[in-house]
């Protein structure tokens, strides 16, 4: 009986271990980890087949967080999908908000103020931070490393939020961009407080570094581990910092300039080694040049309106067409495909999530490597099971 | 007992306990033991998970109310802490999960999923509250409630450890031989859950009818 002729580990009330042979590896041992596991970021379920102590298959078992979300934004209006879209990626409201914005306005043919642009930036650039800081403090627990770095990510992030309550109203479903531009214009204590932080955040990733990047322990465990070479993340779709740890320069950011990104100097950090070290890497960099991006876009913040005048909230029926709208995440190309019917709810509304597309080549990053490094090389993709499942 | 009459008054107890003497009850004791070292269960759902994990960070720092020690193993578990959507296909594993804690146990459905499936209600794979399926002790309304509003919760269901009389028909469940502990577990049938709730502890509210209706 080989290992693909078995039935999943997925009765009720069955057993998470059990002993399988395979023809060619011999005893073998099928581990079900998840959906209640501390290190799979949500409710992820993985059932991996050991040989020994390294993994000969991994299976990922989707849709314990499987919200319908794409069915529910068939049947609202195009606003209402606005805080839906809050949930996908809880960690990343605004980004999310952007990228569905971006895509309402390829449907509907709307323009956005150039204050607003620049708004987006701050607040899309805001999230980078949020989402590395927090990325690099799991990583670590992950390793085995409980608490000091998740502290210090999540003592940072408390500072982020707080500045997208002063805003938003919220701390984390932000539910603030809209059609046509931002909901709230920004105040200038409010400017003032996002250029505070970012003056000090430099301080804060030199000290997350000191503890981290040259850790002895830390390059031991991931240095070599979860190799992905560069031609298997571009044929899988793999986006964002995961494949630009391979070395590939594919950022939106560059690759469509959208928004007013052109105007800005920054550059776009590149990996060598593709292994889960890179990926550490490519975020802490990545944040660094998101300082840069704020800095420039504080400091060149024009005036002027918030919100296009013409655009229509209420009533909102964008003429039938279809529109896909995307933009750089933190954790890669988020997008929302829209087909309109001319009514007030997308006929078809689908998204394009990053994180789920990053983790079909988990198991190939997986495959001879120990538990213990499956779930260091889970950690490094970055997932979010509301955007995975949805 | 809870029953008897307390001999002597709140003040006069104050009195002696500036005094070096400290009167208790066994039932306090016992109630104010282990009603500050509720330990969590480390099992996050959905968004509120983050905002669990914010509320044992620095700036909220759940320690200071004796529940910083989030376990993973349901086993040494006290607290099923419901952090989000409850999906069908989750269910049964919630459900699992808090027959394996033992007793003493407590659940705290935190957020508006949890309670009622919140914005997700619609469609059609989510649960419409965890209730429906195991005892909910608190109810923390919010999407995702601030870290604030859990450590409220946590403080309310100390709060309710603290006046849990040890005997009696309102002492808690793991001091009664008369009722029924465990859950029965739910299976994904053809159509929905089977069965759709747990009628021990929810059953569906009667139906409103319009008295023009009737």
């Amino acid at each position: 009986m080989s290992v693909s002729d078995l039935t999943p580990l997925s009765a009720p009330g069955g057993s998470t271990v059990r002993a399988v042979h395979d023809e060619f590896h011999g005893d073998l041992l099928e581990v079900s980890m998840g959906p209640h596991h501390p290190s799979t970021h949500g409710v992820f379920r993985m059932i991996v087949t050991l040989d020994g102590e390294t993994i000969v298959k991994l299976k990922p078992v989707f849709g314990y967080l499987h919200r319908n979300h794409e069915k529910l934004g068939e049947n609202t209006t195009y606003l209402a999908s606005m805080p839906y879209t809050d949930r996908l990626d809880y960690l990343n409201s605004m980004t999310n908000n952007w990228a569905y914005a971006v895509a309402v306005e390829k449907l509907a043919g709307l323009a956005v103020p150039e204050r607003a642009e620049y708004v987006r930036v701050i607040l899309a650039e805001l999230t980078r931070l949020l989402n590395h800081s927090c990325l690099a403090g799991f990583l670590m627990q992950d390793c085995g490393c409980s608490g000091t770095p998740l502290m210090y990510a999540f003592r940072e992030r408390e500072k982020i939020l707080d500045l997208f309550e002063s805003l938003s109203g919220s701390r984390m479903m932000c539910n603030y961009q809209r059609f046509g531009g931002c909901r709230v214009d920004p105040s200038a204590d409010w400017l003032a407080g996002a250029q505070r932080l970012t003056d000090g955040y430099g301080a804060f990733l030199d000290e997350f570094e000191a503890l981290l990047t040259g850790n002895e322990i830390l390059m031991a465990r991931t240095q070599g581990v979860g190799r992905l070479s560069s031609a298997l993340a571009i044929s899988a779709g793999v986006t964002g910092p995961a494949l630009r740890a391979t070395g590939v320069a594919h950022d939106l950011r560059k690759v469509d300039g959208y928004g007013v990104y052109p105007r800005f100097d920054f550059r776009v950090p590149l990996g060598d080694h593709g292994d889960t070290y890179d990926r550490y890497m490519i975020r802490i960099l990545e944040m660094r040049e998101s300082l840069k991006i704020l800095s420039q876009a504080l400091a060149g913040l024009p005036g002027g309106p918030i919100m296009d005048p013409k655009a229509k909230l209420r009533g909102f029926r964008p003429k039938a067409g279809e529109a896909y709208g995307r933009i750089e995440g933190p954790k890669g190309e988020i997008g929302f495909y829209l087909i309109s019917d001319g009514s007030a709810n997308p006929y078809r509304y689908r998204v394009r999530p990053p994180s789920f597309i990053n983790l079909t080549i988990l198991e190939d990053m997986c495959l001879g490597r120990t538990v213990a490094d499956a779930v260091i090389i889970l950690g490094s993709v970055d997932i979010v099971l509301g955007e995975v499942d949805r | 007992m809870s029953d008897a009459a307390p001999a002597i008054t709140q003040a006069e107890r104050d009195d002696l306990r500036r005094n070096g003497i400290l009167l208790t009850s066994l039932e306090e004791l016992y109630n104010w033991g282990r009603s500050h070292s509720v330990w969590p269960l480390n099992f996050g759902l959905a968004c509120c998970a983050i905002e669990m994990i914010a509320a044992s960070m620095a700036r909220y720092d759940i320690a200071r109310f004796g529940s910083e020690v989030f376990r993973p193993s349901p086993r040494q578990a006290d607290l099923l802490i419901v952090s989000g959507t409850v999906t069908k296909k989750m269910a049964p594993q919630v459900v699992r999960l808090w027959n394996q804690m033992p007793e003493p146990k407590y659940c705290i459905a935190m957020g508006a999923c949890a309670i009622s499936g919140g914005p997700f209600k619609q469609g059609y794979n989510v649960l419409k509250g965890i209730d429906r399926f195991i005892p909910v002790d608190i109810y923390i309304p919010g999407c995702p409630p601030r870290p604030e509003a859990l450590l409220h919760g946590l403080v309310q269901l100390q709060a309710k450890i603290s006046g849990q009389p040890l005997t009696g028909p309102d002492a808690p469940r793991h001091l009664r031989t008369d009722i029924e502990c465990d859950c029965p577990v739910p299976e994904f049938g053809a159509h929905d859950l089977e069965p759709p709730q747990n009628p021990a502890v929810w059953t569906p509210p009667p139906a409103v009818v319009r008295p023009d209706k009737a």
